[in-house]
């Protein structure tokens, strides 16, 4: 590295596998899972609402199909979480401790909270084939609601564990000091909004009512847009702090994650579906699942990009230039 | 209670890797790993370019990122002299000590628990030096009490010029180099 014609160079004999010459510990394992637990987390928050809002009185709404998928998907996500352990039989040791200043501790336990809150939503109004397979679901599910005030704190239990689900994911990473590019306090932010827009374009795509599959077209537009703001502020953070901070945004900014970055995240995962659902809910296109899936896609390859240049930028990059 | 540290004179390091060889062959490091490695820094602007050869490894901070985000406990500050270790029982491999240590000191053993230099605390606790330490040809690197005033590591940073890896990133490293 030549820094105003002085030289730092820096060589070293380490070679430590996924280590050197960059870190690159956490593999495909963990971005799916962060976008998995971001994109339950704003399920659970929409269907959270809707319950506490009283949708849920409207016999189609998402409330009832949306903790399934969730259910299933966290799953997914908690499995792939298993595949990135390196000594998978001790992973029930995470569950004998409570370590208060670890992220992923907290992460953990998390987790266990969102299955119960997942399947008294469900509970509320079980699937046809559900009840088919135990049918004593619906006795459970008649119980329920004769209790209105026990089907609002679903909903509340529902909005409060999404929220610390989303906001965790980018905890996460961000407590990581050693990584100035997760270094920001904005990164929950950033993934709990884009939880809820991936989480938003799937209930766009999947809404049966009509009124619901445009109130999510608007919420999303709402999200891109704060979510886009939100790149702002996180980019002008880092730029105006420490060289390694200003380097790590230059990463995706101007550097080798830059193509992908403003092509797949900022145009065709943000822009592209934010014109296409503006001109959607102003009816002057129909809806059309192009910009959810969009958005989907785009916030899978965010949280790709995020891992991979967070691990990528470093205080000693200079080692390796 | 001691606070064990290392102080690794610069001008004496000659980058021989004795140090390494004997860190691997004391500690049974698997092929293609290492607890401890030489780095050679090369600064300045010509004519006035200066060299520096140091042999790194974990700094056994006192600040500990990596003990705080481990999930389990596994990653934790010994009772004996506040060295850093990892409970290879306890880990279960989930790689965040090694995303959060800056200095990327730790690997993933091949067994699958996070792994790193122990400052050799089976020779420690035997009153011995670290093999490192021990074996050093050019007597570069000393081991001892950094709290105890008269121990021959605080007298060699009372008297000699010294600096620490990364310390803007707060994590106070105990492992010290003198120049």
């Amino acid at each position: 590295m030549i820094l105003a014609e002085q030289i730092i160079e820096l060589t070293t004999t380490r070679h430590n596998p996924h280590v050197d010459p960059f870190m690159a510990m956490w593999e495909w394992q963990i971005p799916i899972y962060l976008f998995l637990g971001g994109m339950v987390a704003g399920m659970m928050i929409i269907s959270g609402y809707f319950i506490f809002s009283n949708r849920y009185k409207v016999t189609n709404c998402a409330c009832f199909s949306i903790p399934f998928t969730a259910l299933v998907l966290i799953s997914v996500g908690m499995f792939a979480l298993f595949l990135d352990l390196a000594h998978k039989p001790y992973v029930w040791r995470l569950y004998t401790t409570f370590q208060v200043k670890s992220p992923m501790s907290w992460g953990a336990w998390i987790l266990l909270l969102i299955y119960p809150a997942l399947i008294a939503n469900i509970l509320m109004k079980p699937s046809p084939w559900m009840l088919r397979f135990i049918p004593k679901l619906s006795d459970i599910s008649a119980k329920i609601n004769q209790h209105p005030f026990l089907i609002k704190n679903i909903g509340i239990l529902n909005m409060l564990f999404g929220l610390m689900l989303g906001a965790y994911t980018g905890v996460l990473l961000s407590s990581m000091g050693s990584r100035p590019l997760w270094n920001t306090s904005l990164l929950w932010v950033l993934f709990l909004t884009s939880g809820l827009s991936t989480a938003a374009a799937y209930v766009h795509l999947i809404a049966k009512n009509k009124e619901e599959s445009e109130l999510l077209a608007k919420a999303d537009n709402g999200f891109i847009t704060v979510e886009l703001f939100i790149f702002v502020m996180m980019f002008l953070g880092l730029l105006s702090s420490a060289k390694p901070h200003i380097e790590a945004a230059q990463l995706l900014l101007t550097g080798p994650y830059a193509p992908a970055f403003w092509v797949f995240v900022i145009g065709l995962g943000l822009i592209i579906p934010l014109i296409i659902q503006l001109l959607a809910v102003n009816h002057k296109i129909k809806h059309t699942p192009i910009a959810p899936i969009l958005v989907i896609i785009g916030g899978l390859i965010l949280r790709f990009i995020i891992v991979e240049a967070g691990q990528y930028s470093h205080w000693f990059n200079a080692h390796f230039k | 209670m001691p606070r064990y540290g290392m102080v690794i004179d610069t001008k004496k390091c000659v980058g021989c890797q004795d140090c390494v060889v004997a860190c691997k062959t004391e500690n049974n490091i698997p092929e293609g790993y290492n607890r401890d490695w030489i780095v050679t820094e090369v600064k300045g602007k010509f004519p006035t370019v200066q060299m520096e050869i140091r042999t790194e490894r974990c700094n056994h901070c006192s600040n500990t990122p990596c003990v705080s985000c481990c999930p389990t406990g596994a990653s934790h500050i010994h009772e004996f002299g506040g060295i850093v270790l990892v409970d290879h029982e306890m880990c279960i491999g989930c790689k965040a000590c090694v995303e959060a240590c800056p200095y990327d000191a730790r690997y993933i053993h091949p067994d699958g628990y996070a792994d790193k230099c122990t400052f050799c605390i089976n020779r420690v606790e035997k009153g011995q030096n670290p093999a490192c330490v021990e074996v050093c040809p050019t007597h570069c690197m000393y081991f001892g009490d950094l709290d105890d005033p008269n121990s021959e590591v605080s007298k060699l940073l009372q008297s000699r010029k010294w600096h620490v890896n990364l310390p803007d990133a707060g994590t106070e490293p105990n492992i010290f180099y003198l120049i």
